[in-house]
């Protein structure tokens, strides 16, 4: 009864992040954090991240919003764990790009692994600010804002 | 005064599939599903009898009202002002006594600002606010009739205080005594609740009100387009409602004041149309309401609100209420049916005491998700807070899913909504 696009928004891994979400943990010395909120449907994330020479040593947030928001931030966590600024900087603008494309970009395979599964939201440009949320936040943990 | 909704006068199936032939919109199709439009509490659609209306003003008469002495200018200022009159007359008061504003939010700044600036002034020295005078709202209000009052307590000093709602969301009426008090001058409530869509006790507010001599404004947006309402039968010395909410159009709304309450009050917004003499100096000014109506006015939204009251009016605001009494109760009973549904508001209500309208948390699913998984199959409803931040938080939560019905409202809709409601519980998986 639902229809194939709903069935690409809401694909199983997304369900599924968002019910066991990775990456919920209290960082004991983080470098950085950031509180976002999206006002018009009260969902909210609070990111830190631990940069350790050049390299995102831990993430770890907590919040709370959609099935998308979650999942999103769940995604991320996992992803960019390890990675080094510089790339997780490229990663974030890939994937606004992405998202914000209407569905005419897909996320590549390779650069986002797990996290291809969002490609669906950016049919949905009202959800599009949900799938943002924590990518926006680790945004400004990077740029020390 | 509120008309308890009789069932004897509701609209039959076959009355609401006429009025549907008048709202073209309502044949939409939604991603493959006839559209089942459950978000009227936002907005209402219209009829083409309001579109016409519009229409044909500026096919025929379109002109700048209150100036000119051409032949469409006082056409168009006749048609105004009638527009006026039958406004005013829907909701039981005169002609003088509106005034026209883009909406509730508009009104209810307008009068604000109007209060403010009586602060600066030494001829409206009775309307004054100062530290140690008090403004009363609720924890129930739109976010229209509670920052303005926020903002009006800041500029002049005066306190905020709110009558609070239970856990349920209803209005704690046993506290009016303790909250209004002698030094409350002004009282501020919604007569329905867009997130509840209870029907507030108004007479017992009032009362206290008058008691204690403060000012009452009643923002009606909920109601008016809902029930039949009298606002001189109310008592109430002010009101606000938006015309877009009963099937007029955007961009017009209207502020009642009580003659002499009107009458008083400085104007807020400044300029053309509003005066008598001008000098470089100074201005006079012209009685309510064309004081409070600077510049030129939105009149093919006013005759076209008009239009909408007419409509209201031939059908008859107690069949559309009771209309709209049995929307709300099969929603309710339908959602009672569905485990792991919390419908806010309803405790300590009986079903005529609420309009079309029902709020719901879904446990283990977000106010969007559900809003998103309704919309595939073509049912428009609202999430998120509905401009009510801290009823929500209030009650616990930071969004629900709204569905609000309107005279167009079928059982089938309803009957979509709740089928929808019990199956996206499947599809996100919180069954078990
Ligand atoms: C109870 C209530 N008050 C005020 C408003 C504000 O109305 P408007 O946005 O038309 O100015 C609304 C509408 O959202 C409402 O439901």
């Amino acid at each position: 009864m639902s229809s194939d696009e709903l069935n690409g928004l809401y694909q199983q891994l997304i369900l599924d992040h968002s019910k066991s979400p990775h990456g919920q943990v209290t960082l004991d010395n983080p470098t950085a954090s950031s509180h976002q909120l999206n006002p018009t449907c009260g969902d909210e994330i609070t990111l830190s991240i631990e940069v350790d020479s050049g390299t995102i040593a831990h993430v770890g947030w907590k919040g709370h919003g959609c099935t998308i928001s979650q999942s999103s931030a769940s995604l991320l966590s996992t992803l960019v764990e390890g990675r080094e600024v510089d790339d997780t900087k490229l990663l974030l603008e890939e994937f606004r790009e992405a998202m914000r494309s209407r569905g005419t970009i897909e996320l590549d395979e390779e650069r986002f692994e797990d996290a291809i599964a969002l490609n669906g939201v950016s049919r949905y440009v009202a959800r599009v600010k949900c799938a943002m949320l924590a990518w926006v936040a680790l945004e400004h943990t990077l740029e020390g804002r | 005064m509120t008309t308890t909704p009789s069932t004897q006068a509701m609209l039959s199936p076959a009355d609401v599939e006429r009025i549907r032939g008048d709202f073209p919109i309502l044949q939409t199709e939604v991603n493959g599903h006839p559209l089942a439009y459950l978000d009227s509490g936002a907005t209402s659609q219209k009829p083409l009898a309001v579109l016409d209306a519009e229409r044909d003003f500026y096919l025929r008469r379109n002109s700048a009202v209150h100036r000119g002495a051409h032949m469409l200018a006082a056409e168009a200022t006749e048609e105004f002002e009638n527009a006026r009159a039958t406004v005013a007359g829907f909701v039981g008061v005169t002609a003088d006594e509106i005034v026209w504003t883009s909406g509730a939010t508009e009104g209810l700044n307008l009068l604000a600002y109007a209060l403010s600036n009586a602060t600066f002034s030494p001829e409206h020295a009775a309307l004054r606010l100062s530290p140690g005078d008090e403004i009363v709202v609720t924890e129930q209000e739109h976010h229209a009739n509670l920052i303005p009052w926020q903002q009006l307590a800041l500029r002049t000093g005066a306190t905020l205080r709110f009558i609070p709602v239970d856990d349920d969301g209803v209005l704690r009426v046993d506290l009016i005594d303790e909250i209004i008090t002698e030094r409350a001058r002004l009282v501020t409530f919604s007569h329905v609740s867009n997130v509840l869509g209870t029907i507030n006790p108004v007479s017992e507010i009032i009362a206290r009100a008058r008691q204690v001599g403060a000012i009452v404004v009643l923002d009606a947006c909920q109601s008016v387009p809902h029930l039949p309402v009298d606002l001189r039968a109310l008592d109430v010395d002010f009101a606000v409602f938006s015309g877009h909410k009963m099937l007029g159009p955007t961009g017009v709304g209207v502020l009642y004041g009580r003659g002499p309450m009107l009458d008083a009050l400085p104007p807020f917004l400044t300029g053309g149309s509003m005066i008598t003499t001008v000098t470089m100096e100074g201005a006079e000014f012209l009685p309510a309401p064309q004081r409070f109506e600077a510049g030129t006015q939105r009149v093919s939204q006013a005759i076209a609100l008009a239009a909408a009251a007419r409509y209201l009016d031939a059908i008859g605001m107690d069949r559309i209420a009771a209309h709209g009494a049995h929307v709300g109760r099969r929603l309710l009973d339908g959602l009672d049916a569905i485990d792991g549904v919390r419908v806010i508001g309803t405790a300590g209500h009986q079903y005529d005491e609420r309009v079309g309208l029902a709020s719901i948390d879904v446990a283990g699913i977000h106010a969007h998700d559900l809003g998103q998984f309704l919309d595939d199959r073509g049912i428009a409803v609202r999430v998120g807070h509905h401009c009510t931040q801290p009823l929500h938080r209030r009650l616990g939560l930071t969004a629900t899913t709204r569905a609000s019905g309107s005279l167009y409202t079928t059982d089938d809709d309803i009957d979509r909504f709740l089928q929808g409601v019990s199956d996206a519980r499947t599809y996100f998986g919180v069954t078990s």
